[in-house]
């Protein structure tokens, strides 16, 4: 590795600045002190808006419904997504493509399109205001990714695997059961960090489709965060790093899978 | 076991394989559009239980409708300009990531910060900087303070920023995949040939990245398009609907006015707005694929 040039340094220190500053400086607001907020910087740093955000609103309920409603979302898509990748990368059957490109245009979809016939059904069969009937939505952008980053993995596990365990007597089935879906372990995983961020994230439908205050998930929660006479910038900050770190640390440590994972689908296709 | 038997029972467990999958993607999306072009033909007022079928009078009204007109004018600027921007920002970004230099892990993690943070928080974390009176963008700047997010001409650009900062490293992504697929020959020949940085980047790298430009700009203006998240966070649409999008002014009829049929006729427009604007890349992403 050669020594960066200057031209290449300041690039470097500019794109950082650029992409990091924005988050850092919300971390430093949300160490501080509530009344200093009008000074151009603290005069000490103090934990008092995570007390309050922690203890004084409901935000772990809220941290927690957003954990329930990704993790479903994550299983649910990942069960149906599974079984349906591997068929598209390891058998022969009329209609293939026509699905993964249905996968791809649905994940296109403006979540508006589908909001009022998505409502009137969920308040039909009474799972509008629910966690699990908000999970059910969110398979509309999370079931295409699953498809799309499963499929590039199943496809580079070599075809002999499968031909050998059919040989072996396995149905088709059975191969994926117990020969392939184990050696798919890590594409599993990079799914499902890719959906479980994806749903963490979401906002749309939960504005939409939750109106109980104890049920909002973490992006409702801290778009309709107020207090009485002005905005809690603090608090605000505090929720976000709170809702953010466990994120930006599965993004960190898992910086590779999630790079060849997003670009899996788009590029190799 | 007869080869014809095995693959006949093949086909019928791929089949039974998709089917879940077909039947989800059917329910969440097809149905639902159908049903969204459904009620968009008629007046459907949720609160009154009113719904009556009307042809297609939601979008003789929709014609006329200037709002409408304003949306989708902000709409389209929002996608141009943030897509042109986050293209440009990306190029420079991907060729940074794919050299060698000591730090880079650590460039590669951080770009990735944006694109990990919800909307919401992203929206919420500017709308804080951007601040009239104590954030720090009106602190760093000289001058008169600006209102960014209160003044008509500025918020939307405020907004357009925002999701520069949050997708532009996802673009720099699909950049730099494309770059790591140029043979490295090519560069080597260049430089025996004498070729200036400059000449090789316009003359092997950009020609060659074209097709990766071309899906990101497809994914990203698509996506752009459907914006809602991050304006209804820092404006909700104002100051006066300067910043209204398409998706804002469907979801104020749908949920704040209760007027589904309307409501819906919005969104389906919404809908063939993206559709049209698909078949548009796609249509140039055909041809890339047949000049080559």
């Amino acid at each position: 590795m050669k020594r960066p040039g200057l031209g290449t340094a300041l690039a470097v220190v500019a794109f950082l600045t650029f992409f990091l500053g924005p988050f850092c400086w919300q971390v430093l607001t949300s160490l501080w002190p509530d009344g200093e907020l009008t000074r151009p910087l603290p005069s000490h740093l103090t934990l008092e808006n995570y007390a309050s955000v922690l203890w004084g609103r409901p935000f772990l309920r809220v941290v927690l419904n957003s954990l329930v409603v990704a993790a479903l979302t994550t299983g649910f898509c990942l069960t149906v997504g599974a079984a349906a990748a591997f068929a598209l990368a390891k058998l022969e059957f009329r209609g293939k493509g026509l699905l993964l490109s249905a996968a791809l245009a649905v994940s296109m979809f403006p979540p508006i399109a589908t909001v009022s016939p998505l409502y009137l059904i969920l308040r039909t069969v009474g799972l509008r205001d629910s966690l699990v009937g908000l999970a059910l939505p969110y398979a509309t952008f999370a079931l295409p990714l699953t498809l799309w980053v499963l499929t590039s993995f199943f496809r580079a596990l070599p075809d002999e695997l499968y031909r050998a365990a059919r040989v072996d007597g396995c149905t088709p089935f059975q191969a994926f059961r117990q020969v392939l879906l184990p050696l798919a372990a890590p594409g599993l995983a990079t799914t499902a960090i890719l959906v479980f961020i994806f749903a963490w994230n979401e906002f749309l439908y939960a504005l939409t489709f939750l109106s109980t205050p104890e049920k909002r998930t973490v992006p409702v929660a801290i778009s309709l965060f107020a207090s009485e006479y002005r905005e809690p910038w603090g608090e605000i900050a505090a929720a976000s790093v709170v809702a953010t770190l466990p994120l930006v640390a599965l993004t960190v440590l898992f910086q590779r899978r999630i790079v060849s994972g997003l670009t899996a689908g788009a590029v190799k296709e | 076991m007869n080869p014809r038997g095995s693959l006949a029972r093949e086909r019928r467990q791929a089949y039974l394989l998709v089917a879940p999958a077909v039947l989800v993607l059917g329910g969440v999306a097809l149905y639902p559009i159908l049903a969204a072009v459904w009620l968009s033909l008629h007046r459907f007022i949720l609160v009154f239980g009113e719904r009556r079928f009307t042809g297609l009078e939601n979008y003789a009204y929709l014609l006329g409708d200037s709002r409408f007109w304003a949306a989708l004018g902000n709409t389209a600027y929002f996608t141009a300009v943030a897509v042109t921007v986050e293209l440009l920002l990306a190029v420079p970004l991907a060729l940074l990531l794919q050299k060698a230099f000591p730090g880079r892990g650590l460039l590669r993690a951080s770009v990735l910060v944006p694109w990990a943070i919800p909307t919401v928080v992203s929206a919420r974390l500017w709308a804080w900087m951007f601040n009239p009176e104590y954030g720090v963008i009106n602190r760093l700047l000289p001058g008169q303070d600006i209102n960014w997010l209160g003044a008509p001409g500025y918020a939307l650009h405020a907004a357009i920023l925002v999701d520069v900062w949050k997708t532009t490293p996802f673009v720099a992504l699909l950049v730099l995949a494309g770059l790591q697929g140029i043979s490295e020959d090519l560069y080597k020949a260049a430089r025996v040939d004498g070729a200036s940085p400059w000449r090789t980047f316009v003359l092997i790298t950009l020609p060659l990245l074209k097709p990766a430009l071309l899906l990101a700009l497809l994914f990203r203006s698509l996506d752009a398009f459907r914006v809602f998240d991050a304006i209804y966070v820092l404006t909700e649409g104002g100051p006066a609907n300067t910043t209204e999008t398409l998706s804002i002014y469907a979801y104020k009829t749908l949920m704040r006015s209760g007027d589904f049929g309307y409501g819906s006729t919005l969104s389906v427009a919404t809908f063939l707005c993206v559709v049209l604007l698909a078949a548009v890349w796609l249509r140039l992403l055909g041809r890339e694929e047949a000049a080559r």
